[in-house]
């Protein structure tokens, strides 16, 4: 009996005085945080991707607490919602910002663009990027193995076996993970636009017109059409490759139709009514029909 | 015995295909495109225009720094345009194109075939001179070679090695200088000696090239006691700088050092033959030899070309391509990169054009990695490609670094041996360029 006793009072008075030592030591290298910090954390998608530029979740939030403003913060998978609620426990003021989303800018599908060598080295495509020029003529384009889809947290982006190319879905948050992984820079953030609706050019081949033509049947030649029919000055040409300005387009759809190799695309558009089939308009008739199949399988 | 480096290395099959055809002339294609930057180190800025009628010899692409070189016209003819082809790489890089018309050369060039043997210019003369003439190294890897024989202050040279291993399988430029143009070699090693400033040359020769050794030791008795013709085991990669040293004077190249950190110039026979030229004869680099080779190729061989030929012309001088052709390379089988395009010219560094039957060419699956370290013991410079390749994979490259992934010579012998076909010397490659990038950054701050 004595022996439980004895073992009893030692190890309390041990666990007593040690749990003073703590005490004091903790209350000396106490190190203040802001309650703050935690709130804002919670509010916060915990995704922790990188896509507001900070190295996670935590790091963006003590961010948030220690900024004057919060105009240069910005949690792009969050979007308005998340940052208004951080501005709100801040007692901060935010404004809303475009959401945002990935584009491919590649067109180029097998069928168009001719495979014209084989790869067989390792299958990601910054190695092919940096040791080989492409299997295709086009040396811009879309290298087909999905380093985007590797990156991409959400679930936001995969590849179609058919194309080839790599397709963004609604998951997108446009943490911008895909734009830095492609080494052709070819994915690019762009404003949502009303009603999810976008035109953008979906190519970034920068070669003379008839060389961007010989590689592939769908690349921007820059041949102007585009720039000409533009009411609102969105349309910049520079090494033969036209760009869109999303802040200037105002979805009027001319360009599209001018487009004579269909680079340009519109994605989530009403289809628009087929005034007269005559001859000359068949093709872009059926150039027509295939985009929407894009848009189909884009929504 | 006879002498080779020590640790490392595989001995693939040699299939020396055109090794007994002698060298013939190839024509002068209809236009040449002529890649501005056919060298290691700075870009180039053209000095011809659109319409400029240019002669043989004349110099059309001026350096712009130290580390760079001149190109000079290899045909006469008329400037078309300076835009852009796929060249070696796999991309689109700037050449001056020009639309032939006849063959007329620079009267300063000394066309005859007399050999010069004495050397009338002082060493700071011949480097000048090796750097107007747009002389590179003519191994494959192209680094200029007037700044190879600028010794710098604090370092001292002992000895010149010349490089006639050619441990690429297949190709025999090399061999093929060696044997039919043994007195300007050797002529040509004196004037790098000079140079240089050394007494004691090497030339390594791999013992699978019994008849060169024999027939320089024949020529080399009548110049000189200085020169030495030192027979080599054969052994993949004893062509590498850092290997040949080792295996000739037994002396190693520091990590990160260049070879006159071990007091040693290492310079290609092609180099040297290309140098006896330049100071002796006035001709500026023009024309090199390419291996021309292939199991299923009709007639191999070894041509003279002038630089900026396409790649399709020495083809159809072996007998077109064959109809089982998996892959072009140019450069050997080891260290040559497939070609995209059959209209990529030719530059000062293609040493060959070979052809792959697909069967050959065609690269395993790849496996899982079964830690057998074949890679760890055939690698020639230490290093580990299996830890090389998994960091590259993860991307992480401080640690790339600190492994000295930037010691990796790319001679492709892990690739070669690993029995899962991992493409080990794809990722490290990738790794160095990725760390190269990295340290550039780093000093640039």
């Amino acid at each position: 009996m004595n022996i439980i006793v004895l073992s009893v009072i030692v190890l309390g008075v041990i666990g007593l005085f040690s749990g003073l030592i703590l005490f004091f030591i903790a209350q000396k290298f106490k190190v203040y945080e802001d309650p703050k910090i935690d709130e804002v954390e919670a509010v916060l998608p915990a995704a922790n991707c990188g896509g507001c530029g900070y190295a996670g979740c935590r790091n963006f939030a003590e961010a948030c607490v220690k900024a004057e403003n919060l105009d240069s913060l910005n949690c792009p998978v969050g979007g308005n919602k998340t940052m208004q609620k951080v501005a709100v426990i801040l007692g901060k003021t935010v404004e809303a910002k475009d959401p945002q989303i990935a584009v491919i800018r590649c067109n180029g599908t097998p069928e168009f663009r001719k495979r014209t060598n084989i790869y067989d080295g390792a299958t990601t495509c910054a190695m092919e990027s940096a040791l080989y020029g492409g299997h295709t003529d086009c040396q811009y384009g879309c290298l087909g193995h999905g380093d985007c889809v590797v990156v991409c947290k959400f679930d936001a982006i995969e590849m179609d076996p058919v194309t080839m190319l790599p397709v963004v879905n609604d998951k997108c948050t446009a943490c911008g993970a895909c734009v830095k992984a492609c080494p052709k820079n070819i994915i690019e953030l762009r404003p949502k636009g009303k009603k999810d609706r976008r035109i953008f050019v979906s190519c970034v081949n920068k070669d003379k017109g008839g060389t961007a033509k010989k590689s592939c049947q769908v690349a921007c030649i820059g041949c102007k059409a585009c720039f000409n029919v533009c009411k609102y000055d969105a349309i910049t040409i520079d090494n033969f490759l036209a760009y869109i300005d999303p802040h200037k387009c105002k979805l009027c759809r001319a360009c599209v139709t001018v487009c004579p190799t269909n680079a340009i695309w519109e994605l989530n558009f009403p289809p628009r009514k087929i005034k007269e089939e005559s001859e000359t308009n068949k093709e872009a008739a059926v150039a027509d029909e295939n985009k929407n199949k894009n848009d189909e399988t884009l929504q | 015995m006879l002498k080779t480096f020590p640790k490392g290395g595989v001995h693939p099959p040699e299939n020396k295909l055109s090794a007994d055809k002698p060298t013939k002339i190839l024509g002068i294609p209809e236009e040449v495109a002529i890649p501005l930057q056919q060298h290691l180190g700075a870009p180039n800025k053209v000095i011809v225009d659109k319409k400029n009628k240019v002669k043989v010899g004349q110099k059309i692409v001026e350096a712009s720094g130290f580390v760079s070189a001149n190109v000079h016209s290899s045909v006469s003819g008329t400037v078309t345009k300076i835009d852009e082809i796929i060249d070696a790489s796999g991309y689109k890089k700037p050449a001056v194109f020009i639309k032939v018309e006849g063959d007329e050369w620079e009267e300063s060039i000394d066309r005859s075939k007399d050999i010069i043997k004495d050397i009338k210019l002082s060493g700071e003369e011949i480097i000048k001179k090796a750097a107007e003439m747009g002389i590179v190294g003519l191994g494959g890897a192209t680094f200029p070679t007037h700044v190879k024989l600028s010794v710098p202050k604090g370092s001292k040279c002992e000895f010149l090695i010349i490089n006639g291993v050619e441990c690429e399988p297949y190709l025999t430029s090399d061999h093929r200088l060696m044997l039919e143009n043994a007195d300007e070699l050797i002529i040509g090693t004196q004037i790098l000696m000079k140079a240089l400033n050394v007494n004691k040359a090497f030339i390594g020769v791999e013992n699978n090239k019994q008849d060169a050794i024999e027939h320089l030791n024949n020529i080399v008795k009548k110049y000189t006691n200085d020169i030495e013709i030192v027979p080599l085991k054969v052994q993949y990669p004893q062509g590498g700088e850092k290997q040949l040293i080792k295996a000739v004077t037994g002396r190693e190249v520091p990590s990160g050092g260049l070879p006159i950190h071990a007091g040693v110039v290492v310079q290609n026979v092609g180099t040297t033959f290309a140098v006896y030229e330049a100071i002796q004869k006035n001709k500026p680099l023009i024309e090199r030899i390419a291996t021309i080779t292939g199991k299923s190729v009709k007639e191999p061989g070894n041509y003279w070309f002038r630089i900026g030929t396409p790649v399709n012309m020495i083809i159809e001088a072996a007998g077109g391509l064959p109809e089982d052709t998996g892959k072009v390379i140019s450069g050997g089988p080891m260290m040559g990169k497939a070609l995209n395009s059959l209209d990529a010219p030719m530059t000062k560094g293609t040493s060959g054009i070979l052809i792959m039957q697909i069967q050959e060419s065609k690269r395993g699956n790849i496996m899982p990695c079964i830690r057998c370290t074949k890679c760890v013991n055939v690698c020639p410079q230490g290093l580990e490609p299996y830890l090389l390749m998994n960091i590259a994979e993860k991307q992480i490259w401080e640690m790339a670094e600190k492994e000295h992934n930037m010691d990796c010579i790319e001679c492709g012998s892990c690739s070669f041996i690993c029995p899962s076909d991992r493409p080990l010397l794809d990722y490290i490659r990738f790794g160095k360029q990725k760390v190269a990038a990295m340290i550039r950054a780093r000093s640039s701050k």
